[in-house]
């Protein structure tokens, strides 16, 4: 006798899952700044990769990053659904199970080492593979609930995709691709410090040890102008190197002296101020700390075109 | 319960196959793309055979 009677009820239409929750597992927000990054990373590099291996690499980045956040959204689900910017996301939400969000973590980590490496070369791959157990392991298992450091060493993750890059097209590592690091990687902490201090409750509730949290937001502030300074100094030096040129340095010296203008209005303010116009000072630092990103790669792929075609020569 | 042909769950999961279909399709089209640029690009050489006469 076979029973062969299929559960078609066990999930409600509003709760089943649809392609796009799926999708929304591999963080297509944070997918836009990795793919813009390595794009950056592959086309300064001074070794020209065929187009079509140029976007599949990119592709198998993208992939990579996103697999890290699904791992990252697996691990964190007790966390997401206390957040508020969080709740939302498909398993909190109930629309994709924990198990369903590794599986497909894990398969699409696989892939896109794997593929990248036949696609470009193993160092490149090799990169990849250690991004994703950096932000997986070293980040979200361990110092994400360790440490209020949190932010600071777990940037790395999010600063390997130009080095990837980079990578894919000469099959190594060199100072211009490490600058690029350090360039997201000193970007980082200011950045989702401001998020931290209007973000306020989330992570109280969350029991994450942000720096708000454990050192109060008057260390946040101050820990933000500090951090600012050092990326404006190591942002504007990266000018005067091989990745730099002076589109490039007139970029960074616009958008450094307002970051650095942002950061110590944050600074200056305490609670009450911030709380009577609702952080706004706090909301435009984070909105133009996204823009900084973005305009210096952007220079940054402006100088490696006008190299390329032989303008600065 | 049998399924039927035009079972509400077809139309539920409509989007989801699709996506999924259209996922499939892409991962031949780059595999395909990929084999195409390295052979044609003498990325991937058959080693060299030798005639063995007796």
């Amino acid at each position: 006798m076979t029973d062969t009677s299929i559960n078609t009820q066990s999930r409600s239409a509003e709760t089943d899952a649809q392609f796009s929750d799926y999708f929304a597992l591999l963080k297509p927000r944070v997918m836009t700044l990795v793919v813009f990054t390595a794009f950056v990373g592959l086309l300064a590099a001074p070794t020209p990769l065929h187009p079509f291996v140029g976007f599949c690499a990119i592709l198998f980045i993208a992939i990579g990053g996103g697999a890290s956040g699904a791992l990252n959204m697996w691990w964190d689900a007790d966390i997401d659904a206390v957040m508020k910017r969080t709740q939302r996301r498909p398993i909190p939400a109930g629309k994709v199970t924990g198990d369903e969000a590794f599986a497909i973590g894990i398969a699409l980590s696989a892939f896109s080492v794997v593929f990248l490496g036949l696609a470009t070369n193993w160092v490149a791959a090799g990169l990849l593979a250690f991004t994703i157990f950096f932000y997986v392991v070293i980040y979200t298992m361990w110092l994400k609930r360790w440490t209020p450091q949190n932010i600071v060493i777990g940037g790395a993750a999010g600063a390997f995709p130009p080095m990837i890059g980079w990578a894919a097209a000469t099959g190594g590592v060199s100072v211009e691709s490490v600058l690029m690091f350090c360039l997201t990687f000193m970007w980082t902490p200011p950045h989702f410090w401001a998020l931290a201090l209007f973000m306020r409750k989330d992570y109280d509730n969350a029991d994450v040890p942000m720096l708000t949290v454990t050192h109060g937001r008057r260390a946040t502030r101050n820990h933000i102008l500090a951090y600012t300074v050092l990326l404006a100094i190591l942002a504007v030096a990266a000018g005067f190197t091989s990745i730099g040129g002076p589109v490039y340095i007139a970029t960074s010296l616009v958008l450094n002296a307002m970051f650095l203008r942002g950061a110590i209005r944050i600074w200056r303010r305490d609670e009450d101020m911030s709380e009577d116009d609702n952080f706004l000072a706090e909301r435009k630092f984070f909105k133009l700390s996204l823009l900084y990103l973005f305009a210096h790669f952007g220079a940054i792929l402006i100088e490696a075109g006008l190299d390329r075609f032989g303008v600065w020569a | 319960m049998s399924l039927s042909k035009q079972h509400e769950l077809h139309e539920r999961r409509f989007g989801r196959n699709v996506g999924v279909g259209l996922v499939l399709v892409g991962l031949i089209a780059i595999v395909f793309g990929l084999t195409v640029v390295k052979v044609t690009r003498g990325d991937y050489e058959t080693p060299a055979t030798q005639s063995v006469s007796q």
